[in-house]
């Protein structure tokens, strides 16, 4: 079958995996012991209120109904109604996931920024003391968890430097730009507001890096493991044979198809960064989507829940689909064997 | 010419020399091993802190502290020659507790692993040997589990229960047996084609024989490697759990809770979060390099 | 039609270090080649044939390869002591190289016309010719190298993939590459051994008649005897890191000399005669214990004390015929 229909077809079975996910979480979420309503409530609240809103919220129907109610409910745009806010889901998600996005976005930037050229060095001066600095970095970015970056980052430059805010996005201070994407700094930058953008980035910096910490360690380690693979190679000895200078075969001939590996981990370094930020936003006050989901779960708000968990598994689909289209472009093999037929 | 040997002859002479390549395997890995001062390092750091974490109540200053300990006279103290890592809100000594609260990361990698290893294991060797549409069911539902990441699972279904130590042990272990089942079915299934497989069945083997002589034997090295850099992982994802509030609940003397509930004092009183850190840090770096380390000796490819 | 020296290799060392020790893999290799020669290194899989073609190519990695002694020499200069730069212009020009498996040699990510581009580019040949080596001028002299080799539709190849390629047109290209830039030695390693024996066939003719027209001089790496016979004149066999024999192909062939040749040659199976091929007993040693004196004495049905203890010089048997052997020493049989 041809690349593109191979694509396809993973697409669509990841949309089913979805709806499994979300039948998944939708059991476990009402299998939960005790009252989500009583709970939303409060303790005060008389039982007459506690069944009316248990009949607001279907929850008194069959389960496999209230599914199909929800699941209808999602293509319509209504993730139901969060106890926190008391509005739909989908507003909330729409409202805080931007700023998500934007520390993941930023995160990657740091992984292909520090992560790859690390690598490359490293294979470079294989088993020498850059190689192994870089390899003891890659081991301390995997090991450390993600919330003790924040902390120390948070220390070391916000308590001890000073020269960098501790938490939220914006200073107080600064007014923020007029919104468009919900990206501050594409929206600041649209706006030519530029005090706005470099609060902002003075923002972003630290909770990034916490983020990306992980995604730098294996990006760096997989970049080193493949260029050495590639460097043993039969055609990088031909293309020596044949004369081509080596500062060619190292960045052309090497590069490209050492790249491919760690394109290929680029979904699962996106979802280390995702899992990173649940823990990152906490520790500093980021008005993310993750910090909501958080709460969600703290206070049982299970349409809150089940909208972040949505999403989330919607994201990874997608960032798993860019990843295996990027792959295809790069590496012909994997596009050729499936248009064999494989 | 000799007849032909019976399956049990054959076998045992099979064996014999799969015996002598692993013992030469393992003389050349303890070699490597030695030499490579990565793994050596994560060997003793793990070796040291499990060692520290069983001879807690003997090796601590305060043992009495862990747990359901106050003292307020004594609280916020610095480090100082009585209290090593100074002392906490409760005016408990912050170096027992730590050793204490390593006790609880161990116990959760060892329940996690304990309960997924076995399950994923078994319905990988399944799923692989038998294809068709049990591998399809099960490798659908590992697909479900698997499509968020580790974490964001763990809390998705920390969410239905109040938030406790064994909820969170459960919650964990149950979306951990995924990877080992892939990772089994994944050998299973290529080593299912290979001659000596055929050959086992040709000379009238069970499949359940050739499922534990033949199959599981080849999935011993990549899953030594998984399960210790896993522990590390599991340790890891435990923290951030209680960090989140989800797991152990305060006072109890965990890493992660203690982490969080130290991280409201920074920076004046940085010994309370700054020392824990660095305990689950060196733990977890331990299994790390102690993995890596093993799939080098044990040459296994990277990936896993 | 014979011309200068242009590889000279005199009593080539390699040695290895592994986890093991130290592997002695060549051990005193002298050969030579002439210009417009084709001449056969003939030995078993692992007897050092495919290391002394790398030392010659200058390819060969060094930290873990090391040569405490011996002399390679390229058109007068030794590859052992030449600069990067020195060794960069050699390659293509002085010397190229084809190596055995098409797949593995060329690289999967990249496009033929890509790749070939390249060497044309770096080849430093055709720079001289002209001021500006344009995009079009390297097409053409792509699509030129590509008919040589006999392959249709050179165009349509350039933008293919190795992947897409059968094995045959892959060892074609690689050819083309390999001759592009006009060496005066093109090293061939088995070449299509990994393919079908038809396609091998058309293989070797073809490079047969490509040196002929352009006057190269062929040194030809191979197991297989039968090639030997038809494609070179003069032949060296090696055993264990060292030349045994060496003389015109058709001598060898006749008369045998030293007790590997022997061994060799009637282990290939004949249609009339004695059917049953004999092998020789034994296998090859491990480089880093490898037997004192004649490296063969283990498996050699007529050694002699001698063989044990000291490694037999090469001596001159006929006039074109050298053979390393004790049986030898003091004349000849």
């Amino acid at each position: 079958m041809r690349f593109s229909h191979f694509v396809l077809r993973r697409w669509l079975y990841s949309v089913l995996v979805l709806f499994g996910l979300s039948i998944l979480i939708f059991i476990i979420a009402r299998m939960l012991p005790g009252n989500p309503a009583r709970l939303a409530l409060g303790p005060f609240a008389l039982q007459e209120q506690v069944e009316h809103l248990q009949h607001l919220m279907g929850m008194d129907k069959p389960l496999p109904l209230q599914y199909w109610t929800y699941i209808t409910g999602i293509f319509r745009g209504d993730f139901g109604l969060s106890f926190q806010t008391r509005r739909n889901v989908a507003l909330d998600i729409a409202h805080y996931l931007p700023a998500t996005v934007e520390l993941v976005l930023i995160a990657i930037v740091w992984v292909l920024v520090l992560g790859v050229p690390l690598g490359v060095l490293a294979a470079r001066y294989k088993d020498s003391w850059p190689d192994n600095l870089v390899r003891v970095m890659a081991f301390i970015g995997v090991a450390v968890p993600p919330f003790v970056v924040g902390l120390v980052l948070q220390l070391i430059f916000s308590y001890l430097l000073g020269i960098l805010p501790t938490t939220g996005r914006l200073s107080l201070t600064t007014p923020a730009p007029p919104l468009r994407t919900g990206l501050l700094l594409l929206d600041s930058l649209i706006e030519g507001d530029f005090s706005a953008l470099g609060d902002a980035l003075k923002h972003i910096i630290l909770p990034s890096f916490a983020i990306a910490m992980t995604g730098i360690g294996q990006i760096a380690r997989l970049t080193r493991a493949s260029m050495s693979d590639v460097a043993n190679q039969d055609y990088i000895e031909a293309s020596r044979g044949f004369g081509i200078p080596n500062r060619v075969i190292a960045f052309k001939y090497m590069l490209k198809p050492a790249s491919i590996p760690p394109l290929t981990i680029l979904g699962l370094t996106f979802a280390s960064e995702l899992s990173n930020a649940f823990l990152v936003e906490t520790v500093f006050a980021w008005p993310g989507i993750a910090k909501y989901g958080i709460r969600a779960i703290l206070r049982k708000d299970f349409n809150a829940v089940m909208g972040v968990v949505l999403i989330i598994g919607l994201a990874f689909v997608i960032v798993n689909l860019i990843v295996d289209i990027l792959a295809g472009y790069v590496d012909p093999r994997i596009r050729i064997k499936h248009e064999e037929g494989e | 010419m000799s007849t032909r040997p019976s399956y049990h002859q054959a076998t045992v002479r099979l064996n014999e020399r799969r015996w002598m390549g692993i013992k030469d395997r393992l003389g050349r890995g303890w070699y490597k091993f030695r030499r490579n001062p990565i793994s050596l390092a994560g060997g003793v750091m793990v070796l040291l802190f499990v060692l520290l974490a069983i001879l807690a109540p003997y090796v601590t200053p305060y043992p009495k502290h862990a747990g359901a300990f106050t003292d307020f006279q004594n609280a916020f103290q610095a480090p100082s020659k009585s209290h090593w890592f100074g002392t906490d809100a409760l005016g408990c000594d912050v170096f027992t507790r730590i050793i204490f609260g390593s006790r609880i990361s161990f116990m959760l990698a060892a329940v996690v692993l304990g309960i997924s290893v076995p399950v994923g294991v078994f319905l990988g060797l399944i799923s692989g040997y038998m294809g068709g549409k049990t591998e399809t069911v099960i490798m659908r539902v590992t697909d479900v589990f698997l499509s968020l990441p580790a974490l964001v699972m763990a809390l998705a279904i920390c969410a239905a229960f109040t938030p406790s130590i064994d909820k969170a042990m459960l919650a964990v272990a149950s979306i951990w047996w995924t990877w080992h089942c892939r990772l089994v079915n994944g050998i299973t299934r290529s080593i299912k084609t290979e001659e000596f497989v055929q050959a086992s069945k040709v000379l009238g083997a069970s499949p359940l024989r050739i499922i534990f002589k033949d199959i599981l034997p080849n999935c011993a090295s990549p899953l030594i490697v998984k399960i210790t850099l896993d522990a590390g992982f599991v340790i890891l994802v435990g923290a951030g759990l209680s960090f989140l509030g989800l797991g152990a609940q305060p006072p109890a003397e965990d890493l992660g809770t203690m982490i969080s509930f130290g991280a409201k004092y920074l920076p004046e009183r940085w010994w309370m979060t700054v020392f824990p850190s660095l305990a689950i840090f060196f733990i977890i770096l331990g299994f790390n390099l102690l993995g890596d380390g093993l799939r080098d000796v044990l040459a296994v490819e990277e990936g896993v | 039609m014979e011309g200068k020296v242009i590889l000279d290799m005199r009593d080539l060392h390699v040695w290895f270090r592994v986890y093991e020790g130290v592997s002695r893999v060549l051990d005193g290799v002298s050969l030579y080649v002439r210009g417009g020669e084709h001449v056969g290194l003939v030995g078993e899989t692992g007897c050092g044939k495919t290391v002394a073609m790398k030392t010659a190519m200058g390819i060969l990695r060094s930290p873990p390869a090391l040569f405490p002694q011996g002399q390679v020499l390229l058109a007068g200069r030794d590859v052992l002591k030449a600069t990067p730069i020195e060794l960069l212009r050699m390659k293509g020009k002085t010397i190229s190289m084809i190596f055995q498996d098409p797949l593995s040699a060329l690289n999967p990510v990249f496009t033929v016309g890509q790749q070939i581009f390249d060497v044309i580019r770096f080849g430093h040949r055709w720079i001289r010719d002209d001021d500006a080596l344009t995009k079009t001028k390297v097409r053409r002299i792509a699509v030129e190298a590509l008919t040589s080799v006999r392959l249709p539709d050179p165009e349509r190849i350039l933008s293919l993939y190795p992947l897409e390629l059968s094995g045959g047109m892959r060892q074609r290209v690689l050819i083309a590459m390999a001759l592009v830039n006009r060496p005066r030695l093109l090293i061939a390693d088995e070449p299509g051994s990994a393919l079908d024996v038809t396609i091998q066939a058309q293989i070797l003719s073809l490079l047969k008649s490509l040196v002929k027209e352009a006057g190269i001089a062929v040194l030809l790496i191979t197991h297989d005897l039968g090639v030997v016979r038809e494609t070179v004149e003069r032949v060296y066999i090696m055993y264990a890191g060292r030349v045994v024999e060496e003389g015109r192909t058709v001598e060898i062939f006749d008369d045998p000399k030293h007790p590997y040749t022997q061994g060799l040659l009637s282990s290939v199976p004949r249609l009339t005669g004695k059917v049953l091929a004999e092998g020789i007993p034994g296998t090859l040693s491990d480089y880093t214990e490898a037997p004192s004196g004649c490296r063969f004495h283990p498996r050699c049905p007529r050694a002699m004390e001698k063989c044990t203890q000291q490694k037999p010089p090469m001596v001159k048997v006929s006039t074109k015929q050298h053979v390393a052997c004790y049986l030898y020493h003091g004349g000849g049989r």
